[in-house]
């Protein structure tokens, strides 16, 4: 069974959504997406200040097995990029939801957010 | 329909993560691929390797038979009891039908190991063959095969071995085996370690799995296995070579058996192409920028033509991605490959990249 936090949003694409505080929201993959995967040796992060849409492919996580491209689950600005990943991209796979937070965006617009699943949901959608 | 290998539940039980591979429910990992990759590098790994097809052969004629079938010449082995010899297997074009490894036990019996991707094929294509020499075709489903690979393989091997085989394996040389009992012993492997191939009867497969683990040997998956082999420069048939790849455009021109006049299948296309001079070749590749090489990707020789990446993956021994490629004859040192639209620099260097624990290619 995967661990999926209940505070947090998911695509189906497998992106988790965590809103900061500060208004902005971090993105990483789930747990699960990080099994699939296996063990990650690569991390290309978005560049800072690009702005993408919702849906469009942003960075690519690459494991010994697979490339698997990262979608932006709301549009929006790039505002940080997690540094360790450069050197130490591993911690995706020990710590998918917490150190292996892979980007920072500034929303353009909040209500996309409720278009995102909820745990429950997310759940559900592996499951099937 | 999916088999499983009498190992099935050791898999599961010591946490496996189970993928179907040439219709085989096989453990891809235990855990981490990279840890397991290390592990085979630097102490000792086991691998269940049942899934692979074991083929008695047995006649008075079957060293003749060997000769006709083998691009490789079992002539240097028949010298030595238990010598292992690895070959091809081709077509009248010349194709690959598969990559095997045979042991010389006598003069009328040879054991045959080929991949399990191939078997029907393997065995409808050898029993035909087989027909005018008089050899039969025997195959041991009652076999189970353990790989037991490292530095420190043969040593933990060894601790845990029945008493009537300990002698016998302690004194093999490399690429021998020989049989035990019903058990048969190989100083053989696909991971460019040390160690040995086990076949036993499947009865006591379980039991051998716990007593390596035991002494030390943890179970590794078909993961590490690819990056293993990829990292010694060891083909992989299906990926790297098939029936329409000639052995020449494959790395394996050095398992042909040519010198003299020996009539093999395929020998009259091989020679075709000898002189006419092959298009191709087969070369390694270390990318010099971030990122994983992987099968199918382009290679651009400039000036020159193009190429495709056989088999790539990330190098847990080097820290890059490496890979195994099949480029224009007239190589550059330096090649471009096309990575998801973006052109990026490799160096082309001589397989192998890793041997005995030892890189063996500069960066």
């Amino acid at each position: 069974m995967s661990n999926i936090p209940e505070e947090m949003r998911y695509t189906s694409s497998h992106e988790w959504v965590r809103m900061n505080d500060d208004g902005t929201v971090s993105v990483g993959i789930t747990e699960h997406a990080q099994e699939l995967l296996g063990d990650i040796v690569f991390v290309e992060t978005p560049e800072i200040e690009t702005e993408f849409t919702a849906g469009e492919a942003c960075c690519v996580v690459e494991s010994v097995k697979a490339a698997s491209d990262i979608y932006m689950p709301i549009s929006g600005e790039i505002v940080d990029a997690n540094p360790a990943l450069t050197d130490t991209p591993e911690i995706i796979n020990s710590s998918p939801y917490d150190d292996g937070w892979i980007f920072k965006i500034n929303p353009a617009n909040e209500d996309e957010l409720e278009g995102l699943m909820d745990a429950q949901a997310y759940e559900d959608s592996i499951e099937e | 329909m999916s088999q499983q290998t009498i190992l099935y539940d050791k898999h599961v039980q010591y946490g496996a993560k189970i993928v179907d591979f040439a219709g085989w429910q096989m453990p891809i990992n235990y855990g981490s691929q990279m840890e397991e990759h290390k592990q085979v590098r630097t102490d000792a790994g086991m691998f269940d390797v049942s899934h692979m097809v074991v083929l008695d052969l047995e006649g008075d004629n079957v060293i003749d038979f060997l000769k006709k079938l083998l691009a490789n010449d079992v002539s240097k082995v028949t010298n030595s009891a238990g010598k292992a010899l690895y070959s091809c297997m081709l077509n009248e074009r010349g194709g690959v039908i598969d990559d095997l490894i045979v042991y010389y036990l006598n003069d009328q019996w040879f054991r045959m190991v080929v991949n399990a991707a191939t078997r029907d094929k393997d065995i409808a294509w050898i029993s035909e063959q087989a027909k005018g020499f008089g050899v039969t075709v025997k195959e041991g489903t009652t076999l189970a095969m353990i790989a037991v690979q490292g530095p420190n393989a043969i040593q933990k091997a060894l601790s845990v071995l029945p008493e009537s085989c300990k002698s016998i394996a302690s004194e093999l040389k490399r690429f021998v085996g020989q049989p035990c009992g019903d058990w048969f012993v190989g100083r053989t492997g696909y991971t460019g370690e040390d160690g040995f191939e086990i076949m036993l009867p499947e009865t006591e497969a379980a039991d051998l799995w716990d007593q390596l683990a035991q002494a030390g040997v943890k179970p590794i998956g078909l993961g590490a296995r690819d990056t293993l082999r990829l990292e010694a420069g060891m083909n992989l048939y299906g990926t790297d070579m098939d029936e329409d790849t000639s052995p020449l455009q494959a790395g394996l021109g050095w398992t042909l058996a040519m010198n003299d006049q020996r009539d093999f299948i395929g020998r009259e296309a091989l020679q075709a192409e000898k002189t006419a001079g092959p298009a191709m070749k087969f070369v390694g590749l270390v990318l010099q920028a971030k990122g994983v090489l992987r099968g199918h990707q382009k290679v651009l020789v400039e000036g020159i033509g193009e190429g495709e990446i056989t088999s790539g993956t990330f190098s847990p021994s080097m820290g890059v991605a490496i890979a195994m490629a099949r480029v224009p004859a007239q190589t550059a040192e330096l090649v471009q490959i096309d990575m998801r639209g973006k052109l990026v620099d490799a160096k082309v260097v001589k397989l192998p990249f890793v041997r005995d624990g030892q890189v063996c290619v500069e960066i």
